[in-house]
């Protein structure tokens, strides 16, 4: 029977050209725009480590109280002060944890006539790696006694090691940064999640710097790596420099930590409002306790690292896929009905309702299906657009893959059944006596 | 004209009017909120940063193995670098001006801060009168002519009263040069010039020594973009930045040259491919986002005016075809052409506008909705009724191919079958 439907459908279609076109086109400028904006929208508010973000967390702690916000804010800083991310690191209550701060130094290559290059990367504590799960190609991430001892070790990406050693195991090897020499121990793979939910507090989120080196949290400290991104203080350092930096109340260290069951959690938050609650007694924070602690989502949810223009872009481009789809509705329900004579005939030959049905949602389907077809081809011109129009921190990420391309087509086929029930509940109770009587 | 029979066929196709008046209703509720981020996104990418724009960039670098302390002695050593890539720089044949700078408008780096007219008011407050929250530019005395603003008021820096201090240095000079919106934010009847001022709630008096007519403030300070403060002092950190002003027409070669100027002065620095930026590549960066959502929303408008006039000519055209009898018999009757095609605009005029009025009210609704999640401004009525007139206009003319085909149907039609 469906052979017949189908034979049907496309001699119906064909009878009208104009009509089926409109509903082919408006199903597919629907379905692009939304998919196009959806493909940034799934970008810029996916989970960047779907698999354990519900077991990581951000610990937040309020160095500034009530005198440092405005407007009627209550949340704490977006940071740490170092002395509270040292506190945390020195207390190791996590599973895993580590304290994090942006660097950006200058490596020099091996070999004369090459100038002298910059990086991007994070100073971390060796318990970093497990915790972002970040994909070895050689080698690994430093030891805790590494990290007791600064030990001048780092961890490249293999980004980097193409440039600086072609791509060889380079496990073993020195670099130089920012003019002292470090021992790779570690070579990552192709690694750069976004939103980059380890260090918001400085990428925003998106960032397109890509994070090429990692080095020990306090050997960096104790050789001044100088910080690189974002310091917000609530009153200003007393002397200038970084060690001055380092003994205020500006928070600049990003902190992460693995929780890994529920009662790990509220152990963590009663260890912070403990903490809090130490200092007030010391007399360094002259407020009550006013922690957080988000895990991924929420912290990225918290911090709005989806831009709004991403989600109203979204937002009018749904509008427009419901405006194409009460098109396509009052357009079906036009040409279905238009066919009364011939429903009303094959009714009288003893079709039942449910043949009817059957026929019209076949019609409203390979609509769907052409209009799905066309939707993909325009999705795939709006994210290239996409690409050459959006900031570049954003356009990198908006990209076609297998998923989206057989939503776009599951989508079109849906909406376009759903658009023909209405029309199709309509033709099926056209009355046979009476189409016949007036034909 | 009598309406009643057309409010009679009205009801006998009640689906199909439902569907228009929604389409209509929604097109116009979205296109006139999108046509209202486009006309904000425009009047944003429109705004006057105050600079000479042409023939200027931006040199941004850090120098390599220097110990970026901020002891006097490294301080010293850091501005001795600086002070050779000023020289470097303004030696170059096809420079005009050059001035260290910590940021440009438009560029995407700031240093902000508040001003106040009292001393020691440590909050950061911009409400209370006397105060402002303010970005910060630290120049040289060269940088009224790299920049290329309008001075109104007093002068601009001597060279005599540039200071340099370390990065984090909160030491001040004494001078400063502020825009003419921050002279009016803070004494709103009068001129500020010579008026002494606190920033960042400390207590050293610093003196407004001129005024600019307009400066824009970085990228990223978007909430008060013309509140901007100029003072004389170099920064000394491991990295520096320029702002340059070629000579006329010279921006490309004045560009092409600099890496290799800078790195004939000292070969121990970075310099990437962002390092060297005309301000034309700085304004297209800051207005990026802003410029892809207005054609965004514009694409989203055409498609949906485009959607929608089609889905009118779809359904008209389908009543013309169903009531090809009825205006058979109506012509035969003494009806003309003209009121054939009369009756079909003037239907559509009523579902439209009948649209319209739902729309509006939508409008208004996602305006709010706009405002209470995305900090939109207030949609001005003028734009929904410049809109109203739009899709009014819209329907009609979409009527128009199957009104006329309506009109041509002979009164013969009435003795036919169909």
């Amino acid at each position: 029977m469906f052979g017949y439907y189908l034979e049907l459908a496309l001699r119906s279609l064909k009878r009208s050209p104009g009509l089926t076109v409109l509903m082919v086109l408006a199903i597919g400028f629907g379905v692009g725009a939304s998919m196009t904006t959806y493909s940034v929208l799934r970008a810029v508010s996916g989970d960047p480590i779907p698999w354990k973000s519900s077991r990581l967390f951000v610990p937040q702690i309020d160095a500034w109280g009530p005198g440092g916000r405005r407007d009627g804010n209550t949340e704490p800083p977006d940071a740490l002060t170092y002395i509270d991310a040292m506190a945390l690191m020195r207390d190791h209550r996590a599973r895993l944890q580590s304290a994090i701060y942006m660097i950006a130094p200058s490596i020099v290559p091996e070999g004369s006539g090459k100038h002298p290059l910059n990086v991007t990367g994070h100073a971390v504590y060796n318990e970093f790696f497990p915790m972002v799960e970040a994909p070895f190609l050689h080698g690994g991430g430093w030891s805790a006694d590494d990290d007791k001892r600064r030990a001048a070790v780092a961890v490249i990406t293999q980004r980097l090691n193409l440039k600086l050693f072609g791509g060889a195991d380079s496990v073993g090897r020195t670099i130089n940064v920012a003019g002292k020499a470090y021992r790779i121990v570690g070579v990552l793979g192709d690694w750069n999640p976004m939103p980059r939910y380890y260090d918001v507090f400085n990428s925003g989120g998106f960032s397109t710097d890509k994070d090429d080196l990692f080095i020990p949290f306090d050997r960096a400290i104790e050789t001044g790596v100088t910080r690189d991104g974002s310091t917000s203080c609530n009153v200003s350092p007393k002397d200038p420099g970084f060690v001055s930096l380092q003994q205020s109340s500006c928070v600049w260290v990003s902190y992460l930590v693995q929780l890994d069951d529920m009662a790990a959690v509220a152990s963590y938050r009663q260890y912070l409002d403990g903490y809090a609650r130490d200092q007030q007694r010391a007399g360094r924070f002259a407020w009550a306790p006013n922690g957080r602690l988000y895990d991924v989502n929420a912290w990225l949810a918290v911090q709005q690292v989806a831009p709004r223009d991403t989600k109203i872009s979204a937002v009018v481009a749904l509008g427009l896929f419901i405006v194409c789809l009460v098109n396509t509705v009052g357009l079906l329900l036009a040409k279905f009905l238009r066919r009364s004579g011939e429903i009303g005939i094959r009714r009288a030959l003893g079709a039942p309702r449910s043949a009817i049905y059957a026929q019209f949602l076949t019609e409203a389907s390979i609509v769907g299906l052409a209009g799905g077809l066309l939707g993909l081809l325009l999705t795939g011109v709006g994210v290239l657009a996409m690409g050459s129009m959006l900031p570049r921190n954003i356009a990198s990420l908006a990209r076609i893959d297998m998923p989206l391309l057989l939503l776009t087509l599951v989508v079109a086929v849906v909406s376009a059944v759903l658009a023909g029930l209405y029309p199709t509940l309509r033709a099926s109770q056209v009355q046979p006596a009476w189409q016949l009587k007036s034909n | 004209m009598r309406l009643h029979p057309m409010f009679a066929a009205l009801r006998r196709h009640k689906a199909g009017v439902v569907l228009i008046a929604l389409q209509i209703a929604l097109t116009l509720a979205i296109v006139c909120n999108a046509i209202f981020i486009i006309g904000q996104r425009v009047q944003t990418i429109g705004r006057e940063s105050g600079m000479d724009e042409s023939d200027v960039y931006i040199v941004s670098q850090q120098w390599v193995g220097v110990e970026n302390a901020e002891d006097d002695a490294s301080v010293a050593k850091l501005d001795a670098l600086q002070r050779e890539d000023l020289a470097a720089l303004r030696n170059m044949p096809d420079v005009a001006a050059v001035t260290p700078t910590n940021s440009v408008p438009l560029y995407n780096a700031s240093w902000t801060g508040s001003v106040s007219l009292k001393p020691g008011n440590g909050e950061y407050d911009g409400s209370t009168p006397g105060t402002a929250y303010v970005s910060y530019y630290d120049v040289d005395d060269q940088a009224l002519a790299v920049l290329g603003a309008k001075l109104v008021e007093g002068r601009f820096f001597h060279a005599d009263e540039v200071i340099h201090v370390g990065g984090t240095d909160a030491r001040h000079a004494k001078v400063m040069v502020i825009s003419k919106a921050l002279a009016r934010k803070l004494v709103p009847d009068g001129s500020a010039l010579g008026k002494a001022l606190y920033i960042d709630g400390t207590t050293d008096p610093i003196t407004v020594v001129g005024v600019l007519d307009t400066l824009q403030a970085p990228a990223n300070v978007t909430k008060v973009p013309w509140n901007t403060v100029l003072m004389p002092v170099r920064l000394n950190s491991f990295f520096s930045r320029y702002a340059v002003r070629a000579k006329p027409g010279r921006l490309d070669a004045a560009m092409k040259a600099t890496p290799d100027v800078l790195y004939k002065t000292n070969p121990m620095r970075v310099l990437d491919e962002y390092s060297v930026k005309s301000f034309a590549a700085v304004r297209r960066d800051a207005y990026q986002s802003d410029l892809s959502m207005a054609i965004l929303m514009g694409a989203v408008c055409v498609i949906l005016i485009g959607v929608t006039a089609a889905g009118i000519v779809g359904l008209t055209s389908f009543w013309v075809g169903q009531r090809h009898r009825q205006i058979g018999v109506r012509r035969a009757l003494g009806a003309r052409k003209v009121d054939i095609l009369m009756y079909f605009q003037m239907e559509n005029l009523a579902i439209a506008g009948g649209g319209a009025a739902i729309g509006t009210l939508l409008a208004i609704v996602i305006n709010f909705w706009l405002m209470r999640n995305f900090d939109m401004a207030r949609l001005p009525l003028p734009w929904i009724g410049v809109g109203i007139v739009a899709v009014l206009v819209l329907g009609q003319l979409s009527v128009l191919s199957p009104a006329r085909r309506a009109s041509n149907v002979p009164p013969v039609a009435a003795t036919r079958a169909g």
